[in-house]
């Protein structure tokens, strides 16, 4: 290469001599304080400049990298040719929620992973431009409504209005179903709702997404609870021709140490669910309240466990987040750990709780911990974490909020007969169709997967709409050619662990 | 929107409402709540079923204003809507034959003792019911009791109506003469530990319904958590109903408590501004 334009003679600046456009955000100091979001999104100039930085790969890996598959270089393509409306369209082919996936995909350990501009430099920021483009379509477009295909005369049920049933729900309107989502909370969007907060991705956001599902003609029947309100069978003979069971991985998970049970110890489930669903972060305006004290302890290294230490820090506490391995380990995505320690969230890695210590009315007091370090490895590749002895200490707080998981909630599997379930209680569902046990039922997204991402739990959406489609057409679940490359890859992962 | 067909305030502070909710009521059974938001702002109430009528598709809710939600919720009537209305929720009652059943209801607890009475007579159980309350006027649902009982006992704290005594003097009476199969106590938590601890020497099963702090209801917050033998289970899906001499009651008071200052807040903001929209803005 010359280095020079041929049509304008100027010396045209290599792809990869242009640094990742950083994406302008509150001030930490600022954003600490409120809960308006901290990522303020590209304006159009920085678009353009970061949709020029995108080799145009032939053989794209970060479309492979996508659980959705979007052609990402053809739609960064049509934002560098500054048309924001073609990208957006091109992304709606495979994503329906662009808006959200662009905000709380965990980018780098996907798409922008294998980047190839992020082996000798940094990758293209492909979330920041998916986001641009949905913003763009939600303030600048018109919202267009795609083509919906003549009625089949079909009923589906969705269970759950999260990311998974909402994705299932519009892929199926869309093929001409008559599809209702069952919701069993007052407001849909089920983890984008109640668990990622206001300032990680607002609710305004949200509710468009949803009003579009509603847009293409699907019902939502809010304050509905499958497995009590109307069993999953109920549905089957009530007129559902299918049935897809989305309704996320439920109970939270405590540690089993002492004191959990004290005042003021929390289920990130609960701590986010009071300040999202129910806004008590707007107490007494909205009537439902959290208690948050002026030092808190977080359990946990996820996303959960970095959304509630940024929640409880916004609502005037000073944070300290305990987690037992090394930053290393740190599950959570990089952009949310290096928000909150500019924040100031006081890291306390290789650490475990011991126990909570409470007050005689049964109020926590202080959590004990001891330090830890990293031993063999252990079956998931990752260096055990083993106590130091002599190592405890005592650090006082007025709220703990454990952030380590959830499980199952058995509510709906428990009263469906013949739902085949494995020993965590999950879903058991074809891998390549999400078929259940019972006939004409499917199930995705957390329930089936354990807890995972959005981007999964959507992914598992569109799969679960094709399967319907073929089951209610009386087709095979899967292709011929499908089943072709199903079998190709297992022999090639077969050969690859020889 | 869950339209209220019917309220009636049975004193200034203990309501009934009846609510248009079909979906609930075509499969609610004795023993389940419910979860009711009033309005956009509201918090989530759990209250737990005190009647339902499958034909007409309405339940029935009883209710004490202590704080600024219930009290709110008693000021609306016949003809308002309340926003979400979702159930029903929990584990039902289980239904059968034990012989002689002793149902000891305390205050407003009363109301959610009425539909269980009613099925375990239905059963074939002879029921022996204690209706009691602090004193006359907050004492309710005799009527639709002594209907399901094959015997009642009226007690209040003062004298004022029945025998002066406590709850816990005819049960313990009761467990005495002996024939008693199982027993039933619901109402405040204080009133729960002490029937359990008169009838743990009788060696009889007791059944308590508990109403802990609770926020989506269907187990995913775990808010309601109590130590059931030694074990933390979630009040919402493994209850409410729980072998109340495995409870520890101690704990589950001072959960209770939780939000005493935020609801002595939110309540005294509201009486301030009730009905002043200029104020609440």
């Amino acid at each position: 290469m010359s280095g020079i334009d041929k049509n304008s003679g100027k010396k045209r600046v290599k792809k990869t001599e242009i640094p990742r456009t950083a994406i302008p955000e509150q001030e930490p100091r600022v954003r600490a304080t409120n809960f308006e979001e901290v990522s303020l999104g590209y304006t159009r100039e920085q678009a353009l400049v970061e949709a020029s930085r995108c080799l145009q790969c032939k053989k794209p890996k970060c479309v492979a990298g996508c659980p959705v598959n979007i052609d990402i270089p053809e739609f960064i393509k049509a934002l560098e040719e500054d048309d924001p409306a073609a990208a957006i369209a091109i992304l709606k082919r495979k994503t329906s929620f662009p808006a959200v996936c662009g905000r709380v995909c965990p980018q780098e350990d996907q798409c922008e992973k294998v980047c190839l501009l992020g082996k000798k430099h940094e990758p293209v920021a492909i979330g920041r431009l998916e986001r641009y483009a949905a913003d763009w379509e939600a303030s600048e477009g018109e919202a267009a409504i795609p083509e919906i295909a003549p009625a089949k005369g079909k009923k589906v049920g969705v269970v759950g209005s999260g990311p998974a049933g909402l994705t299932c729900a519009g892929d199926l309107a869309k093929m001409g179903y008559d599809v209702t989502i069952y919701e069993a909370l007052h407001k849909p969007g089920g983890v984008l709702v109640y668990g990622i907060p206001e300032f990680r991705l607002p609710k305004s956001i949200v509710q468009r997404e949803c009003e579009y599902v509603e847009s293409l003609g699907v019902e939502l029947k809010l304050d509905y609870v499958i497995g009590r309100t109307m069993t999953v069978d109920e549905m089957l003979d009530d007129g559902h021709d299918a049935v897809f069971i989305a309704n996320g991985a439920g109970l939270p998970v405590f540690l089993n140490i002492p004191g959990e049970n004290f005042n003021g110890v929390y289920s990130a489930n609960e701590f986010l669910t009071r300040a999202n669903l129910m806004k008590a972060y707007r107490f007494p305006d909205y009537d439902t309240p959290i208690k948050v004290g002026a030092r808190v302890a977080v359990i946990g290294g996820g996303n959960v466990a970095m959304d509630a230490a940024r929640t409880a820090l916004r609502l005037g506490a000073s944070v300290h987040l305990i987690y037992r391995r090394s930053m290393d380990e740190l599950p959570a995505r990089r952009e949310e750990v290096h928000h909150a320690q500019e924040e100031g969230i006081d890291f306390h890695l290789l650490t475990n709780p011991l126990r909570i210590i409470g007050d005689q009315e049964g109020w926590v007091e202080e959590i004990e911990v001891i330090q830890m370090e990293l031993g063999e490895s252990d079956s998931s590749g990752r260096r055990r974490p083993v106590p130091v002895e002599g190592s405890e200490l005592r650090i006082p707080v007025d709220t703990v909020i454990m952030a380590i998981g959830t499980r199952a909630n058995p509510l709906l599997t428990k009263s469906t007969k013949n739902l085949e379930l494995n020993k965590w209680g999950l879903i058991v569902a074809d891998e390549h169709t999400l078929a259940t046990s019972k006939e004409g039922v499917f199930a995705g997204g957390d329930i089936v997967t354990g807890a995972a991402t959005v981007i999964l739990a959507m992914g598992a959406g569109k799969i679960a709409a094709r399967s319907i489609d073929r089951y209610l057409q009386g087709q095979p679940l899967l292709t011929a050619e499908e089943e072709d490359e199903i079998r190709a890859s297992q022999e090639k992962a077969a050969a690859g662990a020889k | 929107m869950y339209k209220i067909l019917e309220k009636v305030d049975y004193s200034d502070d203990v309501y009934m409402q009846v609510i248009e909710a079909p979906a609930v009521a075509r499969v609610a059974q004795a023993g389940q709540f419910i979860v009711l938001r009033i309005n956009e702002e509201g918090e989530r109430i759990p209250l737990t079923i005190a009647d339902f009528d499958r034909d007409q598709g309405t339940v029935t809710i009883v209710v004490q204003a202590i704080g600024k939600s219930t009290r709110q919720l008693q000021e609306l009537g016949a003809g308002d809507n309340l926003a979400n209305f979702i159930g029903p929720l929990g584990i039902p009652s289980d239904i059968e034959n034990y012989g002689t059943v002793v149902m000891a209801g305390g205050g407003v607890g009363v109301a959610p003792v009425y539909p269980i009475a009613r099925e375990l007579k239905r059963a074939g159980n002879k029921v022996i019911s204690i209706v009691a309350a602090r004193t006359k006027n907050l004492l309710l649902w005799e009527d639709r009791m002594a209907d399901v009982s094959d015997e009642v006992i009226v007690t209040t704290d003062d004298g004022s109506y029945g025998r002066k005594c406590l709850v816990t003097e005819p049960l313990k009476e009761l467990c005495d003469a002996g024939g008693v199969d199982l027993v039933y106590a619901i109402g405040p938590g204080i009133m729960m530990k002490f029937c359990c601890k008169t009838t743990e020497p009788f060696g009889v099963k007791t059944l308590v319904s508990l109403n802990s702090i609770m926020v989506d209801g269907t187990g995913m917050c775990g808010a309601c958590r109590v130590s059931v033998g030694g074990e933390t289970r979630f009040v919402c899906v493994d209850g409410p109903e729980f072998d109340g001499h495995q409870v520890d009651f101690d704990e589950l008071m001072a959960r209770q408590r939780q939000y005493l200052e935020q609801e002595k807040i939110s309540y005294d903001f509201y009486l301030e501004c009730r009905g002043d929209a200029q104020c609440l803005a």
